[in-house]
């Protein structure tokens, strides 16, 4: 059991349905204004008819070990926070705009009033001891918020055996978002 | 369909905006609520109220959180075994219609000046009197049977109530037709009971689930969900039968593509291989079943081969499926779906589903079939005796239920007799009923205009209010209390509250007062109790309960009860045979087939496509159509039409230009509709989700955005056993854009 937290998340793809809770129950938990989002839902399929594939996916900030945000912050809004998470300080963003264009995910958006805003893997509610605003709403327990430093067995058991990757992995990232694939076979 | 000057009585009239919520003061009030806070917990003047969703049919339990008076996040409630602390998109979006600017804020009456028809603000004596006037007068005129209610949502119990005491008993819920009812009737006939809400399926125990058409996940039927995905989790497999790369087919080992319009003779096919192959639990069968001889008889000849030709898949692919089904039985089911009524032979798809179903053994079994338990509510002692009229069924429906007191006439019935002058006056609780494809636009528009007199009872000023005389404004959910809901059987049988967040907005009232003021202005004192929430508490005393406890978790919730039958428990079903019925001799007896038959539906029109419809799984049709914070999505913003690859082709039709769509009878859609050109749909029929295309303006969101659905549905088929209504037997085309 390791003191330093390390948060990310293992999300299941074999049974989100994109149906969008996630997204809706961040907008309300952070007041996201109309028009943005901090995470969002990506629906991939592929294959030849009739043989298709989907994947369904929701998205947001990889909260990387090595996050390029935070190496081209030049004030250093963009930084790593005690629990693993990247995190930024809005006082000290001036909204240049050289996190957007390092971050390999798209996962910021410049905010009506001025700063740039992200997915913050909900660090107010992780304080307090609960889980983030989307995995408690999501119906179909796809999303899992999972400290990597103390992994539970719960989590092993779901990891045990399966396809699960990480994106743009070659971008040297090191992204804390884990993905079980849609093509792990029933029983996997 | 003619609206010539002769019966055009009433013109649609577009509310004023004087008369509606959007006032800048509220705008203001709206996106404070929309911006929230980063925290809840601790916050001065902040609450959490337990109560239960009005956005779909499902009522999930939820957490409205509360801040300085303002509803700024709803979650699901941990308390109610239907939401389980999650909580589908549409019920996040309470927000949306709660601080809608367009909602109704007034009474309206309308008036006729100089030959142009107005709506003025009315106080709610003036509005209540008026109403209270008109329908007691048609019920002194021509009779009970000449006032009905359409209605769909939680709070219409209490209008219900009101109408009893004047002898009016002709209640519609078009949902009832459109969806449920031949799942409901087929189980009926089949098991001896009705279905319910869970549909009665052991879902996250089941190692194999095959699903005709349903489309769970884009129906996000919060429980279903949950529980399809902790099957998968356990490592079920899912069989999709669908014309449409469904989100369920994406999850599924085997998606067949189907052709539509042929799944009783696919589900004959199965039935013939489970059966010719001694793959079916011959034992249950024999001992608790009835029909088999006759049921074998008529799919004997609904081989593979023949019903490949029939249904455009695969023979090798129907032996396969038959063959995992019967392995992975009884832990193995077929779902009845929801939505159920597509070409008027509804009940009878629905029957041979349970057929399936009762071939491999599956009933009360891990993973199978199950019945879940409501929570026995016991019912106050009644001031008087139920007048006999409150039994009476009005439909001509020989298999329409007779023991639903909600719903005892079919939808287009009521339509129907507004149009031959039957029935003159209407109270239109929730209902939009222009946009609800009970018997299609028109018919709708048709018979409001003919009626004497229209009542509508809304939150929004959605089509339906443009045609009445009077608008009452209801106030949302999450303003009021409702009557008790123990309409819900599941694992742990449970009886939820709705109780109010924060108080009516506006001059808005709930439902259970303004049914009241009605019946009280008649002279009828006495039929309400002297206030909502003591007629709660006095029910809940009688459960060992009150409502001061259940405002606590807005749920009282029993054990788990036991799902499963014991080996050689006797069924004891309430069938006439007291069996599971393959064959049924009430149906015969009636007129109809005693075991389900194929039989082939209209081909498209050359250059036509049948039209598909669904739902996106963060709206609800009507509900949620003018809701902007769910609308705030891309996803959510307007419907699409699905082409084919080949078919855009043919059309030279690209992905993201608008067309608009023309039906069979030459029908165009008012407003045009966005392409998605896509493999995820056979070459014989479009999809587009239904809800969209709203053509009034006074709903400023959902105004002009996609096309109606609803616009085109131009036939309906009738089950004429029990008189749901089926609308897929229309075919579009592409009109391109000059």
């Amino acid at each position: 059991m390791s003191n330093k937290k390390n948060y990310g998340m293992v999300i299941d793809t074999r049974v989100c349905v994109g149906c969008s809770a996630c997204v809706y129950a961040c907008k309300q938990e952070n007041s996201v204004p109309e028009g943005y989002c901090r995470d969002w839902v990506v629906q991939e399929s592929g294959g030849e008819y009739p043989k298709l594939t989907m994947e369904n996916r929701s998205e947001r900030c990889q909260h990387c070990d090595n996050a390029p945000c935070v190496t081209y912050c030049p004030t250093r809004a963009s930084h790593y926070d005690e629990n693993g998470t990247v995190q930024i300080n809005r006082s000290l963003c001036t909204g240049c705009k050289a996190c957007m264009a390092a971050c390999p995910y798209d996962a910021r958006y410049v905010h009506p009033e001025g700063f740039v805003d992200k997915c913050s893997l909900c660090r107010h509610r992780i304080e307090q001891g609960l889980e983030t605003a989307c995995v408690s709403i999501c119906p179909t327990g796809s999303l899992n918020l999972v400290d990597f430093n103390n992994m539970n067995e719960k989590t092993r058991a779901l990891l045990r055996g399966k396809l699960v990757y990480r994106q743009k992995e070659h971008a040297g990232t090191e992204p804390s978002l884990h993905w079980i694939s849609a093509s792990n076979k029933p029983g996997a | 369909m003619s609206q010539g000057q002769n019966i055009s009585r009433r013109d649609f009239i577009k509310i004023s905006s004087i008369f509606l919520a959007g006032s800048t003061a509220l705008s203001a009030g709206a996106a404070q609520a929309f911006s929230g806070a980063d925290s809840a917990a601790g916050d001065e003047g902040s609450k959490v109220v337990y109560s239960f969703c009005e956005h779909c049919f499902w009522r999930c339990g939820i957490a409205a959180h509360v801040r300085d008076g303002k509803v700024y996040k709803i979650t699901g409630s941990d308390h109610h075994p239907l939401s389980q602390g999650k909580l589908c998109p549409r019920g996040t979006g309470g927000t949306g219609l709660l601080y809608d600017p367009d909602r109704l804020a007034h009474p309206l009456i309308r008036e006729t000046k100089d030959g142009r028809q107005f709506y003025r603000k009315a106080t709610w004596d003036e509005a209540i009197t008026l109403v209270a006037e008109k329908l007691y007068g048609i019920k002194e005129q021509y009779g009970p049977g000449a006032l009905a209610m359409l209605h769909h949502g939680y709070g219409v119990s209490f209008f219900k109530n009101m109408f009893s005491q004047i002898g009016v008993n002709k209640y519609a819920k078009p949902s009832y037709d459109l969806c449920c009812g031949p799942a409901r009737q087929a189980t009926v006939l089949t098991y001896g009971y009705p279905s319910d809400t869970p549909e009665g399926f052991d879902m996250k125990n089941s190692k194999y689930m095959v699903f005709f058409g349903t489309h769970f996940g884009e129906n996000m039927h919060n429980t279903a969900v949950q529980e399809i995905s902790e099957g998968i989790r356990n490592g079920a497999k899912i069989v999709v039968f669908d014309p449409r790369f469904s989100t369920l087919a994406g999850k599924a080992e085997h998606w067949l593509p189907i052709k539509p319009a042929t799944d009783i003779a696919m589900m004959q096919g199965l039935m013939h291989v489970l059966i010719s192959e001694n793959l079916y639990d011959k034992t249950f069968v024999e001992a608790h079943t009835v029909g088999f001889d006759e049921l074998w008889n008529s799919v004997k000849e609904m081989t593979p081969e023949k019903v490949s030709e029939i249904t455009d898949i695969p023979a090798d692919d129907i032996r396969t499926v038959a063959r995992e089904y019967a392995f992975h039985a009884p832990a193995a089911f077929v779902h009845t779906g929801r939505r159920t009524n597509w070409y008027g032979d509804a009940l009878q798809r629905i029957r041979a589903i349970h057929i399936l179903n009762a071939l491999v053994g599956n009933f009360k079994m891990p993973g199978g079939v199950v019945a879940f338990q409501k929570f026995p509510l016991v019912q106050p002692p009644p001031a008087h005796e139920h007048p006999a009229y409150e039994k009476e069924v009005h439909s001509k429906y020989p298999f329409f239920p007779d023991d639903e007191p909600s719903n005892t006439i079919a939808s287009h019935e009521i339509v129907q007799q507004a149009i031959s002058g039957e029935i003159k006056g209407l109270l239109i609780y929730g209902v939009n009923l222009p946009e609800t494809m009970t018997l299609g636009r028109d018919k709708a528009i048709e018979a409001m205009k003919k009626a004497e007199f229209v009542v509508a009872v809304d939150v929004l000023p959605s089509e339906v209010t443009g045609y009445a005389d009077v608008v009452l404004p209801e106030c949302t959910y999450l303003e009021r209390y409702d009557d008790l809901d123990n309409g819900r059987a599941f694992r742990t049988p449970f009886v939820a509250l709705r109780q109010p967040a924060v108080p009516p907005m506006f001059d808005s009232k709930p439902g259970n007062q303004i049914a009241k003021m009605i019946t009280e202005k008649w002279g009828i004192h006495g039929a309400f109790p002297p206030s909502v929430e003591k007629g709660l508490d006095k029910k809940l005393k009688l459960v060992g309960s009150s409502l001061a406890e259940i405002r606590k978790k807005g749920v009282l919730v029993m054990p788990e009860t036991d799902l499963y039958r014991k080996p050689g428990e006797a069924l004891n079903l309430k069938t006439p045979s007291g069996k599971i019925e393959l064959a049924s001799a009430r149906l015969e007896a009636g007129g109809f087939d005693a075991v389900p038959r194929y039989t082939p539906h209209p081909e498209p029109p050359s250059g036509f496509y049948r039209m598909l419809t669904g739902r996106k799984p963060m709206l609800t049709f009507g509900r949620t159509a003018n809701n902007r914070f769910l609308g705030d999505l891309a996803t959510a913003k307007e419907n699409e039409v699905w082409v084919n690859n080949h078919i855009a082709e043919k059309h030279s039709l690209e992905n993201g230009e608008y067309v608009h769509l023309k039906n069979q009878e030459g029908v165009v859609s008012e407003f045009p509709v966005k392409v998605k050109v896509t493999q995820r749909i056979r070459t014989d029929a479009v999809y587009m989700v239904h809800g969209f295309g709203h053509t009034s303006a006074k709903l400023t969101w959902a105004h002009k955005r996609g096309a109606s659905h609803n616009q085109l549905i131009s036939k309906t088929e009738i089950d004429p056993a029990m008189g749901a209504v089926g609308f897929q037997n229309n075919f579009v085309t592409f009109i391109k854009e000059a």
